[in-house]
């Protein structure tokens, strides 16, 4: 049983999200139960799955025993066990935070449909992480990509309609580029397999066929990233997105985006490509670098809390990319593990954004005036999890900017060194914005209809907020695992 | 030159055909031209792979005793996945589309963009 356990991975949450639209509706009724049942089985099966692998150092899945370059096989490293567990972790989080959210968001009828595809959104993140497979990697993003689109048409108003609707258009020439650079890899080296394709590709460099293929593939997963400046499709689908799809999507979306972006540079290709034909790092750290800066700007220049928190995300994904392009084995420390305190705390911003939304009804930055003595448990978790982006010391943030920096200067990279410092402070000043009206202004005349949220949808932003300073005070134990995986990953083990 | 364009015209077929959706994508304001675009530069890539396919004297990948050489049928298999994907995105965006004029009573794009709360 327990030799089958990826395959299960991926298999029960589109099971589970199959089942329950097709339900009666005396089922349909307990549909968050189904959900977070298959959810929560996901969690422990990743985290069996996730031990397994860092005492194995590798697990290799044969669908149907058929080995591979033959057969489809799903293959999960380090790196790819960190990802599984921080996603599966997430999905539950953000699945226990729905049960309150999404009802006061979205009509009854429709929740059934909402569980199902969030359930999708995950299978389809599950199957891009584990998968060993180029061609597989397409579809998982494509099944991920189109629970997505339906996930962010789900908000209440109108516009959610329109961003999803733009997202789709992006997404899909994403995925098409995608999808056209497998086909030159293919031609190139008559392989769909990662592994395969490794080791037969170092032949064929040279070739236009495989520095097409190379190219198209990453400007469709930098699409998919939100890469700046091919991050347009992101702000307004934050933004209008329902507050547990907003988070789900900040924290796994994106980031796993990025895995698989990694995993075709650094899995597909060998590392040597990049500096002996195409200058890619280079570009991808400038793009990274102009990112962090834009982002953070255009963050400090929104009143909307929720488009605030999208456009941080811009920025710190410009990090995340920023840490892969330096490729030093400090550099992609710090970048796994800003994917997993970025994760976590935009999770819990999005979450403490959404309980602001429930209980006062504010959306702007200006109504918050008085809120840290009304909500103190909310605004506590939004200030932990502000705290650990910007970076400062004790938070999860410190550790993966430290690693990012120290690997700046190892790789000599000093310009890039005040772009990581200019980035943590102006952070720092965005998230001012939020936390002075609500600490330090007079309450304004708004009164919340409760005076702190349900439980249900507190618990798991404070959580996940917790956990960003946990992580921080427990620096060595990420760290161990993030740096195991780098070193596996730039292929120094 | 004669040898660049007769002996790839597959390759300048799929070029030509991408390129006629991306433009219809992004120069077109309407919402449901944009999705015809978004097929037309699939159907392009689909056409890519498929003759890609293509063994010189090959017969269909079909297991037959007068064959000698086939087609290569992965590439064919790989497609029609792909075309799975590609009919489900295009039910996805005429649904959007469908609710968005329901509820902005308008499907061009530069329509809409006035009609947002927000701003574009």
């Amino acid at each position: 049983m327990t030799e089958h356990f990826p395959a299960l991975l991926v298999i029960l949450p589109l099971l589970a999200a199959v089942l329950i639209p097709f339900s009666p509706a005396a089922v349909k009724r307990s549909a968050w139960h189904i959900s977070f049942a298959s959810a929560a089985a996901s969690l422990a099966l990743a985290a069996r799955l996730a031990w397994e692998t860092f005492a194995l150092g590798k697990v290799s899945y044969w669908f149907g025993g058929w080995a591979p370059p033959w057969g489809i096989e799903y293959s999960i490293d380090p790196l790819g066990a960190l990802l599984l567990l921080l996603t599966a972790f997430v999905t539950c989080a953000a699945l226990s935070y729905s049960r309150a959210a999404a009802p006061a968001e979205l009509a009854a009828e429709r929740l059934p449909y909402f569980y199902s595809c969030m359930l999708l959104f995950t299978s389809g993140l599950t199957g891009i992480i584990i998968t060993g497979d180029i061609f597989n990697l397409y579809v998982f993003i494509e099944i991920a990509s189109l629970a997505g689109y339906a996930l962010i048409a789900a908000g209440r108003r109108r516009e959610a309609l329109v961003a999803s609707y733009n997202y789709l258009i992006l997404g899909t020439i994403a995925a098409t580029f995608i999808l056209l650079g497998i086909g030159y890899l293919y031609m190139a080296a008559g392989t769909l397999n990662m592994a395969d394709l490794r080791e037969r590709l170092p032949q064929v460099y040279h070739t236009k066929t495989v520095l097409t293929g190379f190219a198209f593939l990453v400007v469709g997963l930098s699409i998919k990233t939100a890469l700046f400046p091919l991050h347009i499709w992101l702000p307004d689908a934050y933004t209008h997105a329902p507050s547990p799809v907003s988070a789900l999507l900040a924290a796994t979306g994106t980031k796993v985006g990025i895995y698989a972006m990694i995993r075709v540079i650094f899995t597909v290709f060998k590392p040597e490509f990049n500096p002996s034909t195409v200058p890619m790092t280079v570009i991808l750290a400038g793009l990274a670098c102009a990112g962090i800066i834009y982002g953070a700007l255009m963050a400090l220049a929104q009143t909307n809390i929720k488009r605030l928190l999208a456009y941080s995300s811009v920025s710190q994904i410009g990090y995340i990319i920023l840490g892969a392009a330096i490729s030093n084995q400090t550099a992609m420390t710090g970048s796994l593990l800003h994917i997993i305190n970025h994760a976590l705390m935009k999770a819990s911003l999005f979450m403490c954004a959404g309980i602001i939304l429930m209980s006062t009804g504010a959306e702007k930055t200006g109504d918050l005036k008085g809120l840290g003595r009304r909500m103190p448990l909310t605004m506590a978790a939004f200030t932990a999890a502000a705290c650990s982006l910007a970076g400062l010391p004790l938070t999860a943030g410190f550790i993966s900017k430290w690693h990012l920096a120290l690997g700046a200067v190892e790789a000599g990279l000093w310009l890039v060194v005040p772009v990581i410092l200019a980035g943590s402070l102006l952070t720092a000043v965005y998230f001012w914005k939020i936390i002075e009206p609500a600490y330090f202004s007079p309450a304004g005349e708004r009164r919340p209809v409760r005076p702190e949220a349900p439980a249900g949808m507190l618990a798991p932003a404070v959580l996940l907020a917790a956990l960003g300073v946990a992580l921080g005070l427990a620096a060595h134990f990420p760290a161990l695992g993030a740096g195991r995986a780098a070193a596996l990953l730039l292929g120094k083990p | 030159m004669i040898e660049l364009i007769a002996g790839k015209y597959n390759y300048w077929i799929y070029i030509c055909l991408m390129m006629i959706g991306f433009y219809a994508i992004i120069a077109k304001g309407n919402l449901i031209k944009k999705i015809i675009g978004i097929n037309i530069f699939q159907s392009a890539v689909f056409l890519f792979y498929i003759s890609i396919s293509k063994v010189r004297g090959g017969t269909a990948p079909i297991l037959w005793e007068n064959a000698v050489l086939y087609d290569n049928p992965l590439p064919h298999v790989l497609i029609l996945t792909a075309i799975v994907v590609s009919v489900s995105t295009t039910a996805l965006a005429l649904a959007l589309v469908i609710r968005i004029r329901k509820e902005f009573g308008a499907m061009e794009e530069d329509r809409i963009a006035k009609l947002r709360s927000d701003g574009p």
